[in-house]
């Protein structure tokens, strides 16, 4: 893949410098000069370009060899994150869409399940559609830890050649999948939001958001099998439930050696406030600056309840000490992606944007009426906080009967 | 206590804004900064550093121009800082990134932890820590928020996770990625930025590393990025004004099927 | 304008920039409302060395002189007149020390006042001695090894959170002016206390408070300078500080209209942005054209300090009289500019317009001003 400018088209306009989200072009005796070292290839210059003076070679199949055959690599495997002894969503969300290239691959869908006395989760995996469950029973796996984990499932993996691994992109799945591509010298895609075959090649297609979701990637791994992603929770669409489907539970066991840690796992901390998690939220009620004080997020608090939801904050409010930082949505804070989110006196920042703008719908309640909040919104109000939202709560509470 | 501190210059975002006209984001004239989640990192470092004594050695891979984020880190208080920069490195993803980090880190010497922040904000993976930390075969803790205590080389943190926190025990030396909410870091001081004008950064190419030059670059990447679009922007839809109590009924009303009644 | 500062004035600027936006601009609002004094404001520029930077290296300091100190100044009020005070203050209350101090009394405070860790006050001022400073009621009676202070001095800047004061007192009352004497007072001696905090139009984030003294016992040794030389000490000290009062017109005058200019971008009537309405295009233009006229007076004035010309009067009068004139009337046209919503006190454009006024008043009324001024203009012509 690779970009050019094409001197004779080029007018030296500034048009592409102005669009260069990655400062990588100037003007240079009237032409656009593109610094390859700043350049990441994302085409905005080419959308900007009046002229069609910049030109994308797309990437061909001489560019990729496929030297390698991986006829021994078989399966679409899911790591099922378990906590507490339950199977986590994101998992069923990843059977679901599993289940899917598995078929359009012709081979077994399988889920991985490391726990302590997990059997009848293992069950619950095929009757969301897993062909086979690979289960590891032992009492050193009953919380995560990134060792032991890191170390069965490469074990796994070298043993039974899977040609996809897929795994959730939580707190956990971030911080065990990378330790496992490296150990098994695997192509690993980062927060994948879409995930396709190429059939020719048996390629798994890769799309992930970047630069806080205003540019997409489509990524693949030619030549190192498996081909590794983490996905989004909340962004596939759950696997419905058959309690009659049958499937084969692998159990498997290793050496105690397997199973040791360098480190050790103290306590398990939960916090009583998250009553509902922001990731695992269908409903997001969020409060920003515009609550003027810590007291008024009372307001919102009751909001997110009447609708079953959880609270979040945008940075301004965080900052201020009225909510704690796991309540942060936006770049530096958690990325969410609700069903409905309501951002009430949040004017819309573009740091805050990043982190919601990908919910189903957008609910904005604002005075000023030139917020940038509202030019994602699918429902703007523009009106007092402070008389909407109470209003809304009592409509809502009514309305579902409360 | 010797501490390293990986962190990546990435374009600046708190200057895009949207355009009202168009939706699209106004991005001209983006400057390059520290990779918000590393001034953390950073700044835990120093704390670390003014408590038990020792270095603080900054490192970046990146392009020549990411000498300026090794300075700023430098003005902040850290000690050193290194440079590793070859086209040789061009198009590396996680996995070649990790692996030119950790050789990196072989290169500088002795040291008790390493430090990166949880995730830049261009490439958001958070997968460059953990893979340091396989590369180099020693204990991670990751999206920490505190660290309780390091004595007899054990560090004992809080990890972060979607319910609370998990307190995590470590032996030295390890790797720890660090959240938002473990510190607040510190401006840059007048003697730090005279400091920063005048030290020599070290600087580190390919040849250096002892590296298999296989595993570098897009040559040493598993992954190939085959497509780059921009999405749609979303659109503002519709907007409901006049009395609250009349556009909560409305929004009330619209939503009514979305939410189950 | 380029002004070709130095490299380490580009970092002083920098540095003030930085603590400005990122510290000071997300609380200004809420310090005005509450008065609130901006100690963890001052904990960070103290952090950054910025307390320092007119203070030389053998005292802790890192060298620099006016330029820095108004470099400064006008950075960090560019985001609060009212919290930049706590800094600009400072110095004025060091100067004398600077200026008149021995070697003793500089290494005893000036470090420090260089690390942060203490702040500074001047007290001139009383009830019945504003600009006629001759007219000062406050004593110093000389007895063995001490002085005794008796008497208030009123509308103190940094009052009650400086732990130096640096207080003009008579030992001569006969003697009028030159009766007059300059001493070092630190918070907490015995006979030293402090009065209500004022209630105040602007700067309302700076403490302004009395000093009471009764039978304050000081050590001989307090005294800068000599007997008699009070209202020189309290002259140029002014003389030097000056371009620093000037300095937070200039800043607040730019912050202003740094916020209208925003504002004007975005305010939409008939169907356009404000800002391309001619007669308003010439009010901006006139504000910036203004502003750069004071910025390179001060700036100028400044940089004659620091080459050590101790002949500033009439240059740093000026500079204070044109730069907080024109704040006044900078400010007052932002708030024109932003209309209605200019003088609602969820807009922060009417606290820069509250914040200007003390600069026409205070460190010399303008009218003072131009009375120094006209002064020196008589005099060098006599001498001619």
């Amino acid at each position: 893949m690779s970009i050019k400018v094409i001197n004779e088209k080029c007018t030296g306009c500034k048009l592409c410098v102005k669009s260069c989200p990655f400062g990588a072009i100037e003007i240079v005796n009237k032409k656009a000069v593109i610094d390859m070292h700043k350049c990441t290839l994302c085409g905005a210059c080419i959308e900007s370009c009046k002229f069609d003076a910049i030109v994308l070679t797309k990437i061909s199949p001489t560019d990729i060899q496929f030297p390698k055959k991986f006829d021994e690599h078989k399966d679409v495997w899911i790591f099922c994150e378990q906590k507490k002894g339950v199977v986590q969503s994101v998992a069923y969300e990843l059977l679901g869409k599993g289940r899917e290239l598995a078929d359009t691959l012709g081979v077994d869908l399988c889920g991985v399940l490391l726990g302590e006395n997990i059997k009848q989760e293992a069950q619950k995996i095929i009757h969301r559609g897993a062909d086979k469950v690979y289960l590891v029973d032992s009492s050193a796996l009953r919380h995560y830890q990134d060792e032991p984990y890191s170390k069965v499932l490469i074990q796994l993996i070298k043993e039974y050649n899977p040609e996809i691994v897929l795994c959730g992109a939580s707190s956990i799945g971030r911080s065990l999948i990378a330790r496992v591509a490296i150990g098994v010298h695997a192509g690993l895609t980062a927060d994948c939001t879409a995930l396709d075959i190429d059939k020719k090649e048996r390629l798994l297609l890769q799309t992930r958001p970047a630069f806080g979701g205003n540019i997409m990637a489509t990524i693949i791994c030619p030549n190192h099998r498996p081909q590794m992603s983490t996905v989004r929770h909340k962004v596939m669409k759950e696997a419905g439930e058959d309690k009659h489907r049958k499937g084969k539970i692998i159990e498997k066991s290793y050496d105690a050696g397997i199973y040791s840690s360098r480190t050790r796992l103290l306590d398990v901390v939960e916090e009583i406030e998250e009553t509902v998690n922001l990731t695992e939220a269908n409903v997001i009620v969020s409060g920003g600056r515009g609550l003027v004080s810590p007291e008024n997020f009372k307001m919102i608090e009751d909001l997110a309840k009447a609708l079953g939801g959880a609270v979040g904050a945008s940075r301004a409010a965080v900052d201020s000490g009225w909510k704690t930082y796991s309540h942060q949505v936006g770049q530096t804070g958690k990325t969410v992606c609700p069903k409905i989110y309501i951002a009430c006196g949040i004017s819309g920042q573009i740091q805050h944007l990043v982190g919601m703008q990908s919910s189903e719908i957008i609910v904005a309640i604002n005075k000023d009426p030139h917020a940038p909040i509202f030019t994602v919104a699918t429902y703007g109000i523009i009106g007092d906080i402070f008389e909407v939202v109470p209003e809304l709560t009592r409509r809502f509470k009514e309305a579902l009967g409360k | 206590m010797n501490i390293i501190v990986c962190i990546k210059q990435v374009p600046d975002t708190t200057n895009v804004r949207i355009d009202p006209e168009t939706n699209t984001l106004v991005r001209s004239g983006v400057q390059s900064i520290i990779n918000p989640f590393d001034m953390y990192a950073i700044e835990e470092a120093i704390r670390l550093k003014e408590k038990f004594g020792g270095m603080v050695t900054i490192v970046t891979m990146g392009p020549p121009q990411a000498e300026e984020a090794l300075r700023e880190a430098i003005s902040l208080g850290a000690d050193e800082a290194v440079l590793v920069s070859d086209r040789a490195f061009a198009g590396s993803d996680t996995w070649a990134t990790s692996y030119t980090l950790s050789k990196t880190i072989g290169k500088i010497g002795k040291f008790d932890l390493v430090i990166c922040g949880k995730q830049a904000i261009d490439g958001d993976t958070a997968q460059v820590g953990p893979g340091i930390a396989a590369f180099m075969d020693i204990p991670q803790i990751t999206f920490v928020k505190k660290i309780e205590d390091i004595k007899d080389s054990l560090i004992c943190a809080e990890r972060m996770t979607e319910e609370g926190y998990d307190i995590v025990e470590s032996p030295l030396p390890c790797l720890i990625t660090v959240v938002k909410e473990i510190n607040e870091p510190r401006l840059p001081s007048l003697k730090g930025k005279m400091r920063a004008k005048k030290i020599e950064i070290r600087k580190l190419e390919a040849k250096d590393l002892d590296a298999d030059p296989d595993s570098l670059g897009l040559k040493g990447s598993p992954t190939k990025v085959v497509k780059i679009f921009t999405p749609p922007p979303r659109k503002g839809g519709q907007i409901l004004e006049g009395e609250a109590k009349d556009t909560s009924a409305k929004l009330v009303e619209l939503l009514k099927g979305e939410i189950c009644l | 304008m380029d002004y070709l500062l130095t490299e380490q004035q580009i970092m002083v600027r920098d540095i003030a920039r930085q603590i400005a936006h990122e510290k000071i601009k997300p609380v200004a609002a809420k310090y005005d409302a509450e008065g609130i004094f901006p100690w963890d404001i001052v904990k960070i520029m103290a952090a950054s060395d910025l307390c320092g930077i007119y203070i030389e290296e053998k005292y802790g300091g890192t060298g620099g002189g006016a330029m820095e100190l108004v470099l400064a100044t006008e950075e960090l009020s560019r985001a609060c007149g009212g919290i930049s005070l706590a800094f600009a203050a400072t110095a004025l209350g060091t100067f004398p020390i600077i200026l008149f101090g021995t070697q003793e009394q500089k290494m005893k405070y000036l470090p420090d006042i260089a690390k942060g860790k203490k702040l500074a006050a001047f007290g001139l001022t009383e009830a019945g001695a504003g600009s006629d400073a001759g007219a000062i009621a406050t004593t110093a009676e000389k007895k063995g090894d001490h002085y005794i202070l008796n008497g208030t001095k009123q509308w103190i800047t940094n009052g009650g959170e400086a732990e130096v004061y640096t207080v003009v007192a008579s030992t001569n009352r006969s003697k009028g002016a030159r009766g007059a004497a300059a001493f070092i007072v630190e918070k907490g001696t015995k006979g030293f206390e402090f009065g209500k905090k004022e209630d105040k139009m602007g700067i309302r984030a700076s403490a302004t408070r009395e000093l009471v003294f009764t039978d304050c016992k000081i050590p001989k040794e307090n005294i800068l300078g000599k007997e008699g030389m009070g209202f020189i000490v309290a002259m140029k000290t002014f003389d030097q500080s000056r371009p620093g009062v000037a300095a937070q017109a200039l800043g607040i005058a730019q912050g202003a209209l740094d916020l209208t200019i925003q504002y004007m971008k975005e305010r939409k009537q008939f169907g356009k942005s404000i800002s391309s309405f001619q007669g308003l295009q010439f009010m901006l233009a006139d504000m910036a054209t203004e502003i750069e006229a004071s910025r390179a007076l001060i700036y100028a004035c400044a940089r004659m300090i620091d080459s050590g010309n101790s002949k500033v009067g009439k240059d740093s009068a000026m500079a204070k009289l044109f730069a907080s004139d024109m704040a006044m009337k900078v400010t007052t046209d932002c708030v024109q500019l932003f209309g209605g919503y200019g003088y609602m006190r969820d807009y922060p454009i009417e606290k820069y317009m509250r914040d200007a006024k003390i600069t026409q008043i205070y460190e010399g009324t303008n009218q003072i001003q131009r009375s120094i001024i006209a002064n020196h203009l008589i005099k060098e012509t006599a001498s001619k």
